[in-house]
């Protein structure tokens, strides 16, 4: 059996695991943030896109040398 | 319903995914082509960003009554949500009005430039080249390294740096994370968050767009109509996803951007 493609996807798919981990640990926290003081809503939610921000960077980086570099 | 219309494509033979190369249109401009003008259609849609957000901004604020009308209401609650929710609550009380007028144009650019990928004929984000991203984040790191240089003068390499708190045997190799992380990592990812957001989106766009087309027209099996179908379902529901992506984005972007102004002008690291 020969497979043939890219194994720049299969790069991808790895350097999004811990992009998606982590983007699910900041909303988790932010959500049981929320829930237990709802108030607290507008302080949180910068910081959780912040979070977000920070998380995906490395998965985004993986997307991005998934395109560029061709081995 | 992609990974559904992929085996059926290759067993068709003549698929051809939509890849990178199809998001470098050619040049519009004819003369000089051979050296590459670079005016495409992205270009086009940058000056006609500019152009729009230009004309809304001085069209809702023309005619200013004390009961605004629902176009000045418009107007007044981009500003408004994006001086609360970005610059107050990021900057801080005292120091945000003076950088809410970059905050609000960096965000309409950004929001209006993600959304030209929505539109119908135009249907490119001109952020999906990473050109604009990179000059866009570029804007933004010049100004924030000038913010800094201008609060703290020379001694903000050692405030940018070197964190507060830190035992002395551990300095040297915290400094040089610091530095790669702060001054390389910083705007890359800034710019690149952007860029490939839009890039990956347009391309599922595009990738359902041709399998769609490719299973009704010229598939040649009955199955192809129910699978396209199918296919058209999927898409819709992403390009809805990928307006939704496309607000978020500029949100992001113009949020890292408050987040970056602040670190510089804060005290402590």
């Amino acid at each position: 059996m020969e497979i043939s493609g890219s194994l720049n996807a299969i790069g991808y798919g790895l350097s999004a695991i811990g992009g998606g981990i982590g983007v699910g640990l900041v909303f988790a926290a932010f959500i049981q943030g929320v829930a237990r003081q709802p108030e607290a809503q507008r302080v949180l939610q910068p910081l959780a896109f912040m979070g977000l921000a920070f998380t995906e960077a490395l998965a985004i980086l993986g997307l991005v040398f998934a395109f560029v570099w061709k081995l | 319903m992609i990974a559904l219309a992929l085996p059926t494509a290759a067993e068709g033979g003549t698929f051809t995914p939509p890849g990178l190369e199809d998001l470098h249109l050619p040049d519009i401009l004819p003369w000089g082509a051979e050296y590459g003008t670079g005016f495409g259609k992205q270009m086009l849609l940058v000056i006609l960003t500019v152009v729009l957000v230009s004309w809304f901004l001085v069209a809702a604020s023309r005619r200013r009554a004390m009961v605004p009308g629902k176009f000045q209401f418009l107007g007044e609650w981009t500003y408004t949500f994006v001086r609360n929710s970005i610059g107050r609550d990021m900057l801080g009380e005292r120091e945000f009005k003076k950088y809410t007028p970059l905050l609000v144009s960096l965000f309409l650019f950004v929001l209006l430039s993600n959304m030209m990928g929505s539109i119908p004929f135009l249907q490119i984000p001109t952020t999906s080249h990473v050109g604009t991203a990179y000059a866009l984040a570029g804007i933004v790191y010049v100004y924030w390294i000038y913010l800094g240089f201008k609060t703290h003068g020379v001694k903000y390499f050692k405030v940018s740096v070197v964190p507060s708190g830190v035992p002395k045997a551990f300095l040297i190799p915290v400094v040089l994370i610091e530095i790669v992380s702060t001054f390389l990592v910083r705007p890359m990812t800034h710019s690149l968050r952007l860029f490939a957001t839009m890039l990956s989106g347009h391309m599922i766009i595009a990738l359902t767009g041709a399998a769609m087309a490719y299973m009704f027209t010229s598939l040649g099996q009955w199955w192809g109509y129910p699978l396209g179908s199918l296919i058209f379902i999927g898409g819709l529901a992403m390009f809805l996803f990928e307006i939704f992506i496309q607000v978020l984005q500029a949100y992001v972007f113009t949020l890292l951007t408050a987040v970056y102004i602040q670190t510089s002008i804060s005290d402590a690291h």
